[in-house]
């Protein structure tokens, strides 16, 4: 990956065709589960067919695209951050999994957002996170009874 | 004049309190995540889409249309005070407002920015009222296999022909109609990739793809080139009022903006950036003061900001007469429509003639509402900025995740959110056009379901597509649009002179 920059636009530029390529095979692999059963006209079938046909196309024009390297220049990634925010969202949909409750949950997440964008006050953060997630659980749950996953902290409210 | 007395019966609708109330919330909420970078009016619409579920149609939908209104007035402060267009149909306003702000008329770029979007959306308004009914009548005739022709040419111009690459485009569309096949097929009940997930056969939620593709996509962009740009917030300087000379230099492109703006808008041209270059591109040609032209003319920032708001009244009357979303803030207001049961299309002009002629009579009260919001007040939108970055991204991502959370607390489907998420990332650092995936999630089952009805009514003999004399001349359009962006470049040059 640290070759220089015009060949490793090309790269990237086959891999986004070869992962159109894939994406019509999943679906071509996906009308076996059908049962053809049209009697006029087109059947479930022919959608799929279609939008196959046109990934595969497109997956030729953008391996054209990086072949002569069209793609956009890029500017290096923050990968840490990417990770921060990534990571965020992880711990969220395992806290919402495993019944943690919507504010600590939502507190995680603002507090890695915010960690990501530069900020180095992590436990600042946090209890800004869980603030403003009482207060949005106050809000949409009590007041607008909008049904919000319920934890520990929130059978406390 | 049925047209006029419809709209005052829509007026009367307009003018309830609740209605009033809902137009005023749409507005503020408009400007406000305009006027912020990082969201925009589709997101907000997504995000307010499980939450207004319960409310009454009429008044949501006032308020979605006063965030569309609001956004394309909002965006133009970023855009003026920070060279950061909150919106891309702002882009063509950061050219000459951003000097201007520098150069301390940052007041005076404001506010033609403010009474051009007042004088242009007001017009196109006015256009909606008097070609929406005749569109109508028109659409009343259509057969399936019209309409199926018409999202053909819907289709290609969003995605192919103004972009910058057809190829990129159409990708984005592909995907969009991809992920529109998931779920189980209206007509057979059977599972299209479906993978064995139960939670998948009702489909991809619209809301979650725009959420997941519009905020968590734009936070991992921002953050990931974040050392790399650094924004500064010019303050604004001086008088706010426009001189004799400014409104004298103002009200030409205004009216020229907003010719440019509602019939593309109109069409299924795809988005507010194409009006607003080519009002761009006018003003600095018809100025008398090219020279002013990259430093700072006022011309540069009035022509586009009224091109802008008069292409989002524009892009309503496709939405409302066809039910034919051509923006990605028009497609997440169809997905509004849909939540109520409601088709936009003629049949919806004649059975809710209250909520149409409501929602589009709301449209002059959001203006007027918007025009004092925006002159006076600018200076409190202007604290919005002050927010500091690591919060307000924080801050939107719990607002989107919540959305999710609220309308479907599961771990696939906020799974799926984090994955669009990825995606939106992306196709942002690949350069490829987001909209279009969300009009293929949203049309593409549609156009399908025209097809095979078309089909099925000709007892599968295609040739009906071309039989029908509309539909064979929008087939031809879209054969036409989709080949003549290979052929010539000449858009994709005049993009790069304005630039």
């Amino acid at each position: 990956m640290s070759t220089n920059r015009a060949r490793r636009a090309d790269t990237a530029g086959f891999v986004i065709a070869g992962l159109l390529l894939a994406l019509a095979l999943v679906i071509v692999w996906d009308l076996s589960n059908l049962r053809i059963t049209s009697v006029y006209g087109l059947g479930p079938e022919a959608m799929p067919v279609v939008v196959a046909a046109g990934l595969v196309l497109l997956a030729a024009g953008n391996a054209a695209m990086a072949y002569k390297g069209e793609l956009p220049a890029r500017e290096p990634v923050d990968i840490r951050a990417i990770v921060l925010i990534l990571g965020g969202l992880v711990a969220l949909i395992a806290l919402i999994g495993l019944g943690g409750g919507f504010i600590p949950a939502t507190a995680i997440l603002f507090a890695a957002t915010a960690t990501a964008f530069g900020r180095r006050a992590i436990l600042v953060d946090l209890v800004i996170g869980l603030v403003l997630a009482v207060a949005v659980y106050l809000l949409f749950a009590k007041l607008l009874t909008l049904s919000l996953p319920v934890g520990l902290i929130e059978r406390l409210i | 004049m049925d047209a006029l007395a419809a709209l005052t019966q829509g007026l009367a609708v307009a003018l309830q309190p609740m209605n009033l109330l809902f137009a005023l919330i749409g507005v503020l909420l408009g400007t406000a995540v305009g006027v912020l970078p990082g969201i925009g009016p589709a997101l907000t619409v997504a995000l307010l889409l499980p939450i207004t579920f319960k409310l009454d149609p009429a008044g949501s939908l006032i308020m979605f249309a006063g965030i569309y209104y609001g956004g394309m007035y909002g965006g133009s402060t970023t855009a003026i005070l920070i060279n950061t267009p909150g919106e891309s149909a702002s882009l063509a306003t950061a050219i000459e407002g951003n000097k201007m702000a520098k150069a301390g008329r940052g007041g005076p770029a404001l506010a033609t920015a403010a009474i051009g979007s007042f004088a242009a959306g007001t017009l196109a308004t006015i256009g909606i009222v008097f070609l929406a009914p005749w569109l109508v009548r028109i659409a009343v005739q259509f057969g399936p296999e019209d309409y199926f022709a018409l999202m053909c040419v819907a289709f290609i111009t969003v995605s192919a022909t103004f972009g910058n690459s057809p190829v990129r485009g159409l990708t984005s569309l592909f995907i969009g109609l991809t992920l529109g096949l998931v779920g189980i097929d209206r007509l057979t009940g059977q599972a299209r990739l479906g993978f064995g997930v139960p939670e998948l056969l009702d489909g991809v939620e619209i809301t979650t793809l725009a959420v997941g593709l519009f905020a968590v996509g734009e936070a991992l962009y921002v953050a990931s080139r974040r050392l790399h740009h650094q924004e500064t917030l010019e303050p604004v300087r001086g008088s706010l009022w426009m001189t004799l000379d400014d409104w004298r230099r103002s009200w030409k492109p205004w009216l020229r903006g907003a010719l440019f703006g509602f019939p593309i808008g109109a069409l299924p041209a795809g988005g507010a950036e194409i009006p607003t270059f080519l009002s761009y591109a006018t003003e600095r040609r018809l100025s008398k003061h090219p020279e002013e032209f990259g430093k700072g003319a006022i011309e540069g920032v009035a022509g586009p900001e009224a091109a802008n708001n008069a292409s989002a009244a524009g892009t309503l009357v496709p939405l409302l007469t066809l039910g034919l979303p051509t923006s990605a803030t028009a497609a997440m207001m169809l997905a509004g429509f849909q939540q109520y049961g409601l088709n936009p299309g003629p049949l919806l002009f004649a059975e809710r003639p209250d909520l149409v002629w409501g929602l589009i009579a709301s449209l002059f009260i959001a203006n007027a509402m918007l025009l004092v919001l925006n002159l006076p007040l600018v200076g409190v939108w202007v604290r919005l900025l002050a927010i500091p970055q690591p919060w307000l991204y924080a801050g939107i991502l719990v607002f989107a995740t919540m959305g999710t959370i609220a309308a479907k607390p599961q771990v696939i489907e906020l799974t799926m959110l984090a994955a669009f998420g990825v995606l939106g990332f992306l196709m942002r650092r690949f350069d490829y056009p987001i909209a279009p995936v969300v009009i293929g999630l949203i049309l593409g089952p549609v156009a399908e379901s025209q097809l095979r009805r078309a089909l099925s009514i000709s007892l599968g003999d295609p040739l009906a597509l071309v039989q029908s004399p509309i539909s064979a001349t929008l087939l031809a359009l879209a054969v036409v649009a989709l080949i003549a962006p290979f052929t010539l470049r000449g858009l994709a040059r005049f993009k790069a002179d304005a630039d």
